[in-house]
């Protein structure tokens, strides 16, 4: 099957997923954020890297850190941006996703960032566009969430270097999230040692051990000799639709306390994609204390959207 | 009405236990003799079927025809079309059509119309309740009347059990074969592919076999308080396989078909996102793949359908889970059982049976068989002939198939129907 995510040459022309990349080029956006990490530093903070270009984020699903992190990395590059919130403008007049993008790229864009709530949307808007335009997945239903992922490594790799050492573990609503699978994939593909998935049978994939990780029903087990901590954000609609009893319980089996912690590594990181839940998935002191790197993730973020937006736009003609 | 000889063709009747060279003669509609040659016999048409395939024309036990309602899908005259170049000359039609098959009007109407199409016979199925609503019952007497051989609640499961059964019992007292996709939807919750190693790693909402087997197991049960013949169409797992295997053990009177894309793809072969891998129920694992291959070979599962769905172009183009399911499968359904035979899964013979004499036979009509007296039903087919599924080739108004692009062996060369010919290639 062709890979959509990679031009003639195997260089990124779209970044839909972690599923169908590679090893080097994991480490190649890593190497260019780290650059651009420190640009943030500096007085001016911006380079013309995409001068002239024009990037639109379609946002079929609300959100706020994520386009505010695309928006900043996008003015940074000094790229034109428009944030579009379709969830309310043309679909909800009945316009067809594809005809948004048709429309779109009339207007001569060159890149889109999309989030979406139905798998699969990220691939169909690449497989639709124009050729010369660049889509950037930020989240498409329960499949992926690549940037969150790649600035999660990031992050990770900014603590602890070295992934072939290092037990990582992923607690919390594995079954309806993007981020997670991601995670997962990045995690694999830089040859982490060992990946735990930490949650209620409800909340677990089936035969998820087929993306390569171990699974856990009790963080008593899973936590122990973790190095790396990551939280994911439980929804409010899980305990509507019969998948866990309520937030309380949800808490007393799965919350990260300050005891539950101390199993891990004594110098563990603790990671969440936000919004946290304070009280419901994590104690308010742990997501604010020492081991926390919480507000580093989000940093990262910038420079991390930074390096995927350049490397894509920087590619030239058509996936395979 | 035309005499027509067919020639030198390898003439394949399972029903008769019947595969030698030989000729076929036709008079009036009807097979006149089989290798003998009548006295005063002069061709209007000459076939010349060497190196060919002479069967019984095949029933196909599910086949959308989109009309009445989504004409803009598929028509009566489209789809007949596809059928006949397909070999089919008669196929069941799934009541839920718009309007619904739920009344005497309807079902003449689609007789009427497919009459005009003079094509393959189209035998409409009628609806188990009214509407397909699951809460009245329809009038299957009338429904019996206007000529549905069986009644059916399509994909739409009653929700209740008591009405279920009654229904059942209603149809078991008019001698009404019930033939059943089974399916809990509230386990499948609203999931586009098998809950497994592929849904996952997509994340993609999954439906569990059990979302099948289960309704297996309440259909079994019913069929045994009820008396009523119980068909399972659509099999897609194991698990329901297993159930039906244990109950004919027991004595039940069921029998079972397996949409004949079920007994190639799996999961595994389901192309990222590609929509024309949508289809309900979903491909499942290779094990289930199979164990349903197993059980056409040794004959639980008895029959093979197309479970034609044409679709039109929006229909598939969006994200996999918010496109529409199903697979326009009546052209590709000679050269895939033709594969299983390659693949020494099953017979030559048993292939055409499944097509054939086993569907006519859970229907309760005299088809399906070359015995002289009866309506002239036949597929002449080249087992070599290879083609390419392409805009030239192809006849259904729906394109949505997993196999466009690729080259096939075996094609249909005529079809004749009650003695015409309705396809040459």
């Amino acid at each position: 099957m062709k890979n959509l995510q990679l031009n003639s040459e195997g260089r990124l022309k779209h970044f839909l997923s972690i599923d169908g990349l590679n090893k080097e080029i994991l480490t190649e956006i890593l190497d260019t954020a780290e650059s651009f990490a420190s640009m943030s530093e500096q007085r001016v903070k911006k380079v013309p890297l995409l001068r002239g270009k024009t990037i639109v984020n379609l946002f079929f699903e609300n959100s706020t850190r994520t386009r505010t992190t695309f928006e900043l990395a996008a003015t940074r590059l000094s790229a034109d941006v428009l944030s579009m919130n379709i969830a309310t403008s043309a679909t909800s007049k009945g316009e067809s996703l594809l005809d948004t993008i048709r429309n779109l790229e009339a207007m001569h864009v060159d890149m889109f960032v999309v989030r979406h709530a139905i798998s699969g949307a990220g691939h169909y808007i690449a497989q639709n566009t124009a050729p010369h335009i660049s889509v950037i997945n930020a989240g498409d239903g329960q499949h992926a969430h690549p940037t969150q992922a790649m600035l999660d490594m990031y992050t990770i790799r900014q603590y602890k270097h070295d992934f072939s050492q290092l037990k990582v573990a992923i607690i919390g609503d594995i079954l309806h999230s993007r981020v997670a699978r991601s995670q997962i994939q990045a995690l694999n593909m830089l040859g982490t040692k060992e990946i735990r998935v930490i949650a209620p049978k409800t909340l677990l994939p089936p035969q998820v051990e087929s993306m390569g990780v171990r699974s856990f029903n009790t963080l008593e087990k899973g936590l122990q000799d973790v190095d790396v901590v990551i939280m994911l954000r439980l929804q409010k609609e899980r305990m509507t639709s019969a998948l866990l009893p309520s937030e309380r319980e949800y808490f007393k089996c799965f919350g990260l306390t300050e005891q539950r912690l101390k199993l891990a590594k004594s110098n563990a990181i603790v990671m969440h994609p936000g919004p946290i839940n304070r009280g419901v998935e994590i104690e308010s002191s742990i997501a604010d204390g020492d081991q926390s790197v919480i507000l580093q993730q989000v940093s990262n973020g910038i420079a991390v959207r930074m390096a995927i937006m350049s490397l894509t736009m920087q590619s030239k003609g058509e996936g395979l | 009405m035309s005499k027509i000889h067919i020639r030198d063709g390898r003439i394949i009747d399972p029903a008769n236990q019947l595969d030698q060279v030989g000729d076929v003669y036709i008079a009036d509609g009807k097979i006149l003799t089989i290798q003998e040659t009548p006295s005063d016999f002069s061709a209007d048409i000459n076939i010349n079927a060497k190196d060919k395939i002479i069967c019984p024309g095949f029933i196909d036990l599910s086949v959308r025809l989109r009309e009445p309602g989504k004409s803009y899908k598929g028509t009566i005259a489209s789809e007949t079309a596809a059928a006949a170049s397909a070999g089919v000359t008669s196929l069941c039609l799934p009541p839920d059509t718009s309007p619904v098959i739920d009344t005497q009007a309807v079902t003449e109407l689609i007789a009427d119309k497919s009459e005009k199409a003079l094509y393959p016979q189209v035998l409409p199925i009628g609806a188990l309740t009214q509407g397909l609503e699951g809460k009245e019952l329809s009038s299957m007497y009338a429904l019996k009347q206007a000529g549905c051989l069986a009644v059916s609640n399509s994909n739409k499961p009653p929700s209740s059990l008591l009405v279920l059964r009654r229904a059942m019992e209603y149809a078991s007292t008019h001698d009404l074969l019930v033939i059943v996709r089974p399916d809990d939807p509230a386990l499948g919750n609203n999931g586009c592919a098998h809950e497994g190693v592929f849904a996952t790693r997509y994340g993609l909402p999954g439906i569990p076999e059990a979302s099948e087997s289960i309704a297996v197991a309440q259909y079994l049960e019913l069929a045994e308080l009820t008396g009523c013949r119980v068909h399972f169409s659509q099999l897609s797992c194991k698990r329901s396989v297993i159930k039906i295997q244990q109950a004919k053990k027991y004595g039940l009177q069921v029998s079972a078909d397996v949409a004949i894309h079920q007994l190639h793809l799996t999961e595994n072969d389901i192309e990222a996102f590609n929509s024309n891998y949508h289809v309900l129920p979903p491909f499942r694992t290779t094990e289930d793949k199979k164990y349903l291959r197993e059980s056409l070979a040794n004959s639980t599962i008895n029959c093979i359908c197309s479970d034609h769905q044409p679709h039109d172009i929006d229909a598939k183009l969006g994200a996999f889970p918010e496109t529409e399911a199903g697979i326009s499968a009546l052209e590709t359904l000679l050269p895939l059982m033709l594969k299983l035979v390659d693949d020494n899964a099953i017979s030559l013979s048993q292939g055409i049976a499944a097509l054939s004499h086993h569907p006519a036979q859970t229907l309760g009509i005299e088809k399906g068989r070359l015995t002289p007296a009866q309506a002239a039903d036949i597929c002449i087919f080249d087992p070599e002939l290879s083609w390419t599924v392409n805009h030239d080739s192809w006849k259904s108004a729906g394109r949505n198939t997993p196999y466009w692009g690729e080259t096939f062996k075996g094609r249909v060369t005529h079809t004749l129907q009650g003695g015409k010919l309705i396809y040459t290639l």
